[in-house]
């Protein structure tokens, strides 16, 4: 998403933890990406918040090393408190000071820290649409607007890296919807890393650019988004959210129809006008259960969107009765949920042609 | 109307209870610190010790300090070879009784507090670039700010109504240790009924007083948090 040519040897985080608790034990050894939104991502009681407390020096793992930009945060000698790491970070619920308004709240941190600067404050103020807020007590705000204050405190002590614990999980679906179009300017504005805790496949295909995926305290895959929920072997569950994340760029508007055309590597794609302008970089989302498979010309159908595509592999779904289907479109990878006995009967294999009609796409800017 | 000697003893007993509270302040918040955030076995010995004048008859407590404070006790030693005299008999030594004896009138209401505000306030200041100290004072003390105010009160009232402490450790000196509970005792020994209960009025009046206003201005239950 931002592409540079930074050196990367030292401009990584490096993470190397171990945790003992009864009943659960942490056990990590990660290379993160110091650019972009790397999320963290795993069902609840995975170690994703242990991980991510461990990297903001919250929790004291036994023994670990973690080193940010080339300096060290954590080894056998060192221990940067909290404090003194250049970190911001959003609990998870809301964790405002009940004894200031939103500004005192703000100026928290940014009294106390020397990286702050005055223009970031305003920045903050502007990028989370809070203005109005300032004067108010916390508790007089929304669970959203409380959730937007912490996110603009944290901004403010003008942080080196942002940390996000499912900033999202204690709100409602109405709430949520009011968040994420900040944390998508988040996303595209900050030239910060942002490493970002969920267990909802949607926000992590809506931010992402890089997951790593946990599960009883360890790392079972990490990399870059798109290829790694492409992936067959993917050792968590995902039930219906199993599908792909691709990214395009709308090209053409239909206003006859109200229709968009997003073009991807590897083919174009019809979606519903949702007034995003040509041009525009744009990622969509491809569920498996959505994409269907023919060998031969299907004809005449409803469905819009039909690409050329080659069966590259076969894995299991988690039902016996179903298979996913990895298949070559161009360049790209798309999933497809099948019936065991679809596949048999329309002989998939790796190397076969097939016709992959997509029946639906969401859009996400 | 209140006569000179029962003015004196509201005076001496006003000046006890400030000084009492105020030193309390000084050693109880960090013992009430310690309590809520420990987490070693030594937190359940500490607090029963605490909590002990709580339960003691006060004429035990008082013979103890007595004993400690007296001229052959460690106390009494210490502030002997400081050239300070004992301090049985003395307002000093009616202060340091108090501070005893109204101990878990602050540390008790104070570890409440710290012990509602939990964690997470800590945390978020820690990452707001809030050292420890720097946190106990710009986050602690605000929201611990009730319970500093419950305590203040409490322990100021109940050094206020102490009176089989005084008897043990003080006497009966006026203008010294003569308080007001004490004063009331005199009174009644001496037949002086109507002397008894003006000054009884007054604090029985001054202890409703004081609980009102505490309860008065307890928060309300938060809401939509």
């Amino acid at each position: 998403m931002h592409p540079t040519s930074q050196d990367a040897s030292d401009a990584r985080i490096e993470a190397r933890f171990r945790l003992d608790w009864p009943g659960f034990t942490l056990d990590v050894d990660l290379k993160l990406p110091s650019r972009g939104v790397t999320a963290l991502f795993g069902h609840s009681g995975s170690g994703k918040t242990t991980l991510l407390r461990c990297i903001a020096g919250l929790e004291r793992p036994s023994c670990g090393r973690l080193a940010f930009k080339g300096k060290i945060w954590q080894d056998e000698k060192t221990w940067l408190p909290t404090y003194q790491r250049p970190i911001g970070y959003v609990f998870q619920e809301t964790s405002l000071f009940t004894h200031l308004n939103v500004l005192g709240n703000l100026r928290f941190g940014l009294q106390r820290s020397a990286t702050a600067q005055r223009v970031g404050l305003e920045q903050a103020i502007e990028l989370l649409g809070i203005d109005h807020l300032l004067a108010r007590k916390p508790d007089t705000l929304s669970g959203g607007e409380r959730q937007r204050v912490g996110i603009a405190r944290a901004l403010a002590v003008g942080p080196e890296i942002l940390l996000m614990d499912e900033p999202l999980a204690a709100l409602d679906l109405k709430r949520k919807q009011e968040i994420l179009p900040y944390l998508e300017r988040l996303h595209d504005e900050l030239d910060i890393p942002l490493l970002y805790v969920s267990h909802s496949p949607d926000e992590v295909a809506r931010l992402a650019d890089h997951i790593v995926v946990m599960d009883e305290g360890r790392v079972v895959a990490d990399g870059p988004l798109g290829e790694t929920l492409a992936r067959l072997d993917l050792p968590i569950r995902l039930g219906e959210d199993v599908g792909v994340v691709l990214d395009a760029m709308v090209g053409v508007i239909d206003s006859e129809w109200h229709l968009a055309r997003v073009d991807f590597a590897g083919g174009s794609l019809w979606t519903r006008d949702r007034g995003v302008a040509p041009g525009k970089r744009v990622r969509v989302r491809v569920l498996a259960r959505d994409v269907s498979l023919a060998v031969t010309d299907p004809g005449a159908s409803s469905i819009q969107n039909i690409l050329d595509g080659r069966v590259e592999s076969i894995g299991d779904d988690e039902h016996p009765g179903l298979l996913l289907v990895r298949v070559q479109v161009g360049s790209s990878l798309l999933l497809a949920r099948l019936t065991r006995r679809s596949a048999a009967q329309l002989g998939i294999a790796p190397g076969l042609p097939v016709s992959v009609q997509i029946k639906s796409v969401a859009l996400m800017e | 109307m209140l006569t000179d000697s029962d003015l004196q003893a509201i005076w001496l007993t006003a000046r006890l209870a400030a000084i009492t509270t105020l030193i309390l302040l000084l050693i109880g918040t960090p013992i009430a610190w310690w309590l809520a955030r420990t987490r070693t076995w030594w937190k359940g010995p500490i607090g029963a010790v605490v909590a002990l004048p709580l339960v003691l008859p006060p004429s035990v407590l008082g013979f103890y300090l007595l004993l400690a404070m007296g001229p052959h006790g460690p106390v009494g030693q210490l502030t002997q070879s400081l050239g300070l005299g004992t301090l049985p008999f003395t307002f000093w030594g009616l202060v340091v009784a108090s501070v005893f004896y109204s101990l878990p009138f602050m540390v008790q209401p104070l570890q409440n507090a710290f012990e509602n505000i939990g964690e997470r306030p800590l945390e978020v200041a820690a990452t707001l670039r809030a050292s420890p100290l720097d946190t106990f004072f710009s986050v602690v003390l605000p929201l611990a700010k009730p319970g500093f105010i419950t305590a203040g009160i409490l322990t100021f009232a109940h050094t206020v109504g102490e009176f089989g402490v005084v008897l043990m450790i003080g006497g009966n000196i006026p203008g010294i240790t003569r308080v007001a509970s004490v004063q009331i005792y005199d009174h009644v020994e001496a037949m002086e009924y109507a002397d008894a209960h003006r000054l009884a009025a007054v604090m029985l009046s001054f202890s409703f007083l004081v609980l009102l206003a505490m309860y008065v201005r307890r928060p309300k239950p938060a809401k939509g948090r």
